[in-house]
């Protein structure tokens, strides 16, 4: 069990020692509307997304193209890990406010 | 309205789904509604909590608390629903064998209605804060149509629940809770997998390779056939490798727990046959 619970530690520092190293990117809603609207990221790549909130009401960040959820509490960030992400385009949204807040990942 | 109602649907039918089928698998347990009714209670409370921590949560464990909270919420139901799998598998056996069908009901009851509580609880625990947070933004927002949009997709997600309830009811006796076990192995493998997704997202589990395919042509995650197969047994149009490591590793462990312990529960010994006041 002991020896089990070194060698998940083991891993999970090793995946944290390999997230310093990942390429960021960064996206803000404002006025429930994505900016950019467009974000381009490199195919093949594991990378951090950072989303910034700057309305006053929350929002869920989501992709059912690339699988991702999370609430963004107002006037915050949050931060996901996305990827490596083969070659072409993925929708992204606002869940709280999809006539507005709709943007696409372009991944080349 | 619309918009808030279609929000308010999908949360509620994600719950409502779960709900069915854990309902389904205790047909016929005796203080059933009370359970359930106890379980939403404490559900949509847990869920304003939730809510109300919700920027707490979120800045917990270096700033992957919603991914932790939600990986540990899904995977303690995926506890409970296991552990009732078995739990009737084991005693279905032994109950048959000893021939004691008033007794039966009686503990499996007991089983059965912890589970029931706390899946029901966890399920809307789950979906409630997001239509917590959601209202919320909406009421700060100063979006009108509120409180008719709420009903009506909570009315169109309870409904849903229903019809599926009802669909279940028409299986034969005589097979009933074989096909419920079935549906809750699926139901446990599913929720995992959505456990492991929140775990890749917080960079705390490898995704050993992120899309193993794309079925999104033939089914979207998006839409709503596509969301209710991924409640209702995992689908998922591109899942993650560590996602199908996860449902692959529930269904085997329920389905070889249950050879292991016992045939599927005997008809003539479950809650369905032995408490007629169930009705």
């Amino acid at each position: 069990m002991r020896r089990i619970l070194i060698s998940v530690s083991l891993l999970l520092a090793g995946f944290a020692a390999h997230a310093g190293a990942m390429p960021e990117y960064k996206l803000v809603i404002h006025n429930h509307i994505f900016q950019p609207a467009e974000l381009k990221v490199p195919a093949g790549v594991k990378f951090k997304l950072v989303v910034e909130n700057r309305d006053a009401t929350p929002e869920e960040f989501e992709s059912t193209e690339f699988n991702r959820e999370k609430i963004v509490m107002p006037n915050r960030s949050i931060q996901i890990y996305v990827g490596p992400l083969s070659a072409g385009r993925y929708k992204f949204f606002g869940d709280f406010h999809q006539d507005t807040a709709q943007g696409t990942l372009v991944v080349e | 309205m619309l918009a808030i109602a279609l929000l308010v649907f999908r949360e509620v039918l994600e719950a409502a789904l779960i709900i069915t089928i854990v309902c389904a698998a205790t047909r016929g347990v005796p203080r059933r509604g009370l359970y359930v009714t106890g379980g939403l209670v404490l559900g949509v409370l847990g869920a304003m909590l939730v809510a109300l921590f919700a920027g707490a949560l979120a800045d917990a464990f270096s700033g992957v608390g919603q991914e932790v909270f939600n990986a540990a919420v899904l995977l303690a139901a995926v506890l409970m629903i296991g552990w009732h799998v078995l739990w009737m598998s084991r005693h279905g056996r032994q109950l048959a064998s000893e021939m004691k069908a008033l007794g039966g009901a009686v503990q499996t009851g007991s089983s059965s209605l912890t589970m029931l509580l706390l899946v029901v609880a966890l399920a809307v625990l789950r979906e409630g804060s997001e239509v917590v947070l959601f209202l919320y933004g909406m009421v700060a927002g100063g979006a009108g149509g509120l409180l008719g949009g709420l009903a009506l997709g909570v009315i169109a997600g309870v409904a849903v629940g229903f019809a599926l309830y009802f669909g279940l009811l028409r299986i034969p006796v005589r097979h009933f809770f074989t096909a419920t076990n079935a549906l809750l192995v699926l139901l446990a493998a599913g929720l995992a997998s959505s456990a492991a997704r929140y775990l890749v997202q917080a960079n705390l589990l490898p995704a050993l390779h992120d899309q193993l395919w794309d079925s999104s042509w033939l089914l979207s995650n998006g839409s709503l056939p596509g969301q209710t197969l991924h409640i209702l047994i995992g689908y998922d149009a591109h899942p993650s490798g560590i996602m199908l490591v996860f449902y692959l590793t529930v269904v085997v462990l329920l389905v070889a727990g249950m050879r292991l312990l016992g045939k599927p529960p005997n008809p003539q010994v479950s809650p369905l046959t032995a408490a007629e006041s169930g009705h």
